[in-house]
């Protein structure tokens, strides 16, 4: 199993112990992971997430296959097509963007054609609802959580879009899910780093209602603690104790 | 005998709460539990949970018929589930009434929601049927409140801590760490007041927050529990014992110890009992 939803790198907000890949590696052998798409924290909040793709390439490279980069492009950016062509040649799954930390509307045009051309080149795009509880966040973090609007009008772009939406609870889960098409919604998977399990079972629910095709494991480490996603899986119902999730291996299978 | 593990912060529903599904959650939280390991809920119920009146200001009919169904719970199952009665300060012979008449019928603790902030003077008459039962207070908690939000009158850690040294003889529980807002904040808020301690549950599963609550508090002023996210609790559980921050005693205090010492034995049987923390004079 792998976990998509990894980072490196200090958070701007608060202190995060060892957000380092030697140390990501040690996590991923306690949980029985056999790897981990990582993406660069700072880089979220980078105006030119550049430079942080390229401290990510270099930093991973020592332990590539097992942690694969998942660079950071910004589609208002001048010259961020050649930013896919690097991330394709260096052996990256996914992108992520950040439209809320960029000021990027829900429909922006730009997201949308971030989308296509990485759809056309293999690469699926990694969203983030958000990086922590909107309770606790520091006064200078404003831009918000990424709205479900936005996923819809990135799901609904082309039939290449290939999307990985990562730390959404089940309202929101079920808000995009079912405004979708069935085509639209083989697009998007999600992972469950902050979808709650027993009492409320929203986990469970999801499973039955939407399937476990639409699942992928993902932690939120170094935010989250990494025991979480398998304790959630752990706590399902007897039934679902088999349950199958997607290999993010295979999202652009036919 | 496998280790006793006391969910010192849960909650059950009841059919007044206004879900069908209530038995439904009821029975997941047994459920999980039983497949976690806990050998006592020490459970409360808000009123009605916002069917009736507002979760954190119950009125008087609603703490009632949600302490009654406490009751019922722990007739039906024993010791596996233990009660807080919950008041609301603002009805305050109605809240002495429901602490004696539950702690008679065996409640372990007192539950206080956000009826009144927790510095409030309507506090006081509660404190001091905790100190008469010797029952602990498990307090909801904002950590860090910067405003107010709706349907709640918040407290804080600082709060919580104005109260405490009021009452020095009572034990107050800081309410889930993990429950949102700024759980470093409470820590330094409460770090000096040895008659509160706190209990990790919530939603919240930030790396870092059990370090720096055992670097804070110290392991005999933390409590295992879950709130109302049952995974969240089992990845705390799993953290303490990975992260090496604390040896295996220190998890005994947390996981169970700790709780039998503050709830009382009735929650847990105390064979290999550490010296009481000194915080209650």
């Amino acid at each position: 199993m792998i976990d998509v939803n990894t980072l490196i790198g200090p958070y701007p907000f608060r202190y995060i112990p060892h957000p380092d890949p030697d140390v990501l590696l040690r996590v991923l052998d306690r949980e029985e992971l056999s790897g981990a798409w990582v993406g660069h924290l700072p880089s979220a909040f980078y105006r030119d997430p550049s430079q942080g793709n390229a401290q990510l390439y270099s930093t991973l490279v020592s332990h590539a296959p097992r942690l694969r980069p998942v660079p950071t492009i910004r589609p208002d950016w001048p010259g961020w097509e050649g930013a896919v062509v690097a991330a394709r040649d260096a052996g990256a799954p996914a992108v992520r963007a950040y439209p809320p930390q960029w000021q990027l509307a829900p429909d922006d045009s730009r997201m949308r054609d971030l989308a296509l051309v990485c759809g056309d080149a293999g690469l699926a795009i990694l969203l983030t609802i958000r990086f922590e509880d909107v309770r606790q966040r520091h006064p200078l973090d404003v831009a918000g959580d990424l709205q479900a609007a936005a996923v819809r009008s990135l799901a609904r772009a082309g039939e290449r879009v290939r999307l990985i939406v990562t730390a959404a609870g089940r309202e929101f889960i079920e808000e995009v899910h079912w405004s979708l098409t069935p085509d639209e919604q083989k697009r998007v998977v999600w992972d469950f780093s902050w979808v709650w399990g027993p009492p409320e079972d929203h986990f469970a629910k999801l499973l039955r209602t939407i399937g476990g095709a639409r699942f992928v494991f993902g932690s939120h480490w170094p935010l989250r603690l990494s025991q979480n996603p398998r304790a959630n899986l752990e706590l399902l119902p007897k039934e679902m104790s088999e349950v199958r999730l997607a290999d993010p291996d295979r999202l652009f299978a036919r | 005998m496998t280790e006793p593990l006391i969910d010192a912060h849960a909650h059950f529903l009841h059919e007044g709460c206004g879900r069908s599904d209530w038995s439904d959650v009821n029975a997941a939280r047994l459920r999980a539990g039983e497949r976690m390991g806990i050998t006592c809920h020490v459970a409360s119920i808000l009123g009605s949970f916002g069917f009736h009146s507002p979760t954190y200001f119950p009125s008087p009919d609603d703490v009632t018929a949600g302490n009654d169904a406490m009751l019922a719970l722990c007739r039906q199952h024993g010791s596996l589930v233990r009660m807080l009665v919950t008041v609301n300060p603002n009805h305050s012979t109605h809240a002495r009434g429901e602490i004696e008449r539950c702690v008679a019928k065996g409640a372990v603790g007192i539950k206080l929601a956000a009826s009144r902030r927790a510095d409030d003077p309507l506090v006081d008459p509660i404190c001091g049927l905790a100190v008469k039962h010797g029952l602990p207070i498990l307090h909801h908690i904002w950590q860090h409140r910067r405003r107010d939000w709706p349907n709640q009158e918040i407290s804080d850690g600082a709060d919580l801590a104005v109260l405490a040294r009021r009452h020095p003889n009572v034990t107050l529980i800081l309410a889930h760490i993990g429950g949102g807002g700024d759980y470093l904040h409470s820590f330094a808020a409460v770090r000096d007041v040895p008659n509160i301690v706190a209990d990790v549950s919530g939603s919240g599963v930030d790396r870092g927050m059990l370090d720096a609550a055992v670097v804070s508090l110290g392991s005999q002023r933390l409590l295992w529990g879950s709130d109302i996210t049952m995974e969240t609790g089992l990845a705390k559980l799993r953290a303490l014992e990975n992260t090496g921050l604390s040896t295996a005693d220190d998890i005994k205090d947390i996981r169970w110890r700790n709780a039998a010492r503050i709830f009382g034995e009735s929650v847990a049987p105390l064979p290999a009992r550490r010296p009481p923390h000194p915080g209650r004079k």
